[in-house]
């Protein structure tokens, strides 16, 4: 399935004008911080305004400035991982999960959505979290269940927001090999930022873009990329390989 | 050497700069406390300006709380949400009531629901007369108290990661679901001290009311308005009145210091992991 985002957007007094694209494997963003990779997820994501462009997934439309289309982020069937996981405080694990299937399956019974979240958790080994708060959780659990969360509503187009970058090294290793894994079985479209050369390796990524200051600088395979930086931020990316 | 109590900056010479401040606060309440004895207590809650003035108190407050809640929820969340121009001189507008002297207050409200009042002639010719009712009661504490809630739920709400309401609407929940199931339970603790100190505010809003309201026993005359009509005549009945308002907010003082801590503790804290709710076959 085919995606593409091509924004302009503002936040604050930054202005972001990019264009990302891809298909059914997970493409990556790259940029140092401040680059609007960020503010560009959440454009995708329809959590940010943006100024005009186009936003497609397959034949599905999320956003047209000249069609005068913009689908609330309920419409748009996205996933969305932000930096910090995004898992709710106040719910349980259990809860977390099932909130997202609320709104999804609707009349369901709060038991049944309950239950559906409870077998997700067996299914990814986490069904002894079910009860436990988001505060009481190691950073790699956190993943797991933000993930699972989001993949439980079956998104066309996932977006994940530096999924790897406040684990410890041995946690990060694994749950590496865990996000491969579960992207690559999904074999849909996912939009993942890192600042780690190895997960650009480790995703199988067969796309790079490199945004800096807003705009996207480079666009290519890692290879193209790691041959020919178009900056010094992409060069120093693909020496730390 | 022993290391001193109060760490670094908590010894005895900061101890001996608070106290100043700390013996303003204290001694007039010891002194409250300590002017009456239980038997004129007795006797100041058996005067006839008492029980109506406590009754009309707890109306009016109760009143104001739940308009203040529901009016002033939307726009706390507005005011957390955006950062346009417009936004601040809104809340600008709403912290005026904290710094204009209630007495002012009442005149402004005077001037837009009296009979030559902005608002006053359109309203009588519809059958509303505001002025020294029980609704003027309530709309003074409204207008007085109201900016102390606001604050309160729009920096609550001003917590609430954006992140977090983005991820509830991509789970499918529309803008009112992600209000009411994660920005409301997350801002809690802060729109309950919010609202308790609001309502000890509207508690004791005297000088609002006296203006634009009035002083009837019944129908305007609160509990803090009944202090100052007994002052006059009985001074027990005052210190009675007073006590008795004084308890009511101490009352109030302990949701808004253990509350908020009780809410948001509970999310931090570790829960027993108790089994999955069913379990699918």
């Amino acid at each position: 399935m085919r995606w593409l985002a091509r924004v302009r957007a503002r936040a604050g007094s930054f202005e972001i004008d990019a264009a990302v694209a891809g298909d059914g494997a997970p493409v990556v963003l790259i940029g140092p911080n401040g680059a609007g990779k960020t503010t560009l997820l959440r454009v995708v994501s329809g959590g940010h305004p943006p100024l005009a462009g186009r936003i497609s997934v397959g034949e599905h439309v999320l956003y047209d400035s000249d069609g005068g289309i913009c689908l609330a982020p309920e419409e748009r069937r996205i996933g969305y991982v932000p930096q910090g996981y995004g898992l709710f405080p106040h719910l349980t694990v259990l809860d977390n999960v099932a909130f997202g299937l609320a709104a999804t399956r609707a009349g369901r019974s709060r038991d049944h959505r309950r239950t559906a979240a409870a077998a997700l958790l067996r299914e990814i080994d986490c069904e002894h979290l079910a009860g436990r708060l988001p505060a009481t959780l190691s950073g790699g659990e956190k993943q797991r269940v933000a993930l699972a969360r989001a993949l439980l509503s079956e998104p066309d187009l996932l977006l994940l927001d530096e999924p790897l970058a406040a684990l410890d090294a041995a946690t990060r290793r694994d749950m590496r090999g865990y996000l491969a894994d579960h992207l690559a079985a999904r074999g849909k479209p996912a939009l993942v930022v890192t600042h780690d050369v190895r997960d650009v390796y480790a995703l199988a990524a067969p796309a790079v873009h490199a945004m800096e200051g807003g705009v996207v600088v480079q666009s290519g395979s890692p290879a193209d990329l790691a041959a020919q930086p178009a900056s010094d931020f992409v060069r120093e990316f693909f020496r730390s390989a | 050497m022993r290391e001193p109590r109060g760490g670094l900056w908590g010894g005895r010479g900061a101890l001996l700069a608070a106290i100043p401040m700390l013996a303003i606060v204290a001694v007039p309440l010891i002194a409250l406390a300590s002017a009456s004895s239980p038997s004129d207590i007795a006797d100041g809650a058996r005067h006839p300006l008492f029980a109506p003035a406590l009754w009309l108190s707890a109306r009016t407050t109760v009143a104001s709380m739940a308009l203040i809640v529901l009016a002033g929820t939307p726009l706390a969340w507005w005011l957390s949400r955006t950062s346009s121009r417009g936004a601040r001189a809104a809340e600008l507008l709403v912290d005026l009531p904290v710094v204009i002297p209630p007495a002012v207050m009442g005149i402004a409200l005077l001037q837009t629901f009296g009979p030559h009042g902005l608002l006053g002639p359109a309203l009588a010719s519809l059958g509303i007369n505001l002025p020294f009712t029980t609704a003027a009661v309530v709309a003074a504490q409204v207008v007085v108290s109201a900016p102390f809630y606001i604050q309160g739920a729009a920096a609550a709400f001003r917590r609430v990661d954006d992140d977090l309401l983005i991820v509830a609407r991509t789970l499918g929940q529309s803008p009112m679901g992600a209000f009411f199931r994660v920005a409301v339970p997350l801002a809690l603790p802060g729109m309950v001290a919010g609202a308790a100190l609001s309502w000890a505010r509207a508690l004791g809003e005297f000088g609002a009311t006296l203006f634009f309201a009035g002083n009837f026993t019944g129908s305007t005359q609160t509990m803090p308005l009944a202090i100052y009509t007994a002052l006059e005549s009985d001074t027990r009945v005052a210190v009675a009145l007073a006590l008795v308002l004084a308890a009511a907010s101490v009352l109030l003082l302990v949701p808004l210091r253990a509350l908020p801590s009780l809410l948001s503790r509970r999310l931090d804290r570790p829960s027993p992991a108790p089994q999955p709710h069913a379990r699918p076959k």
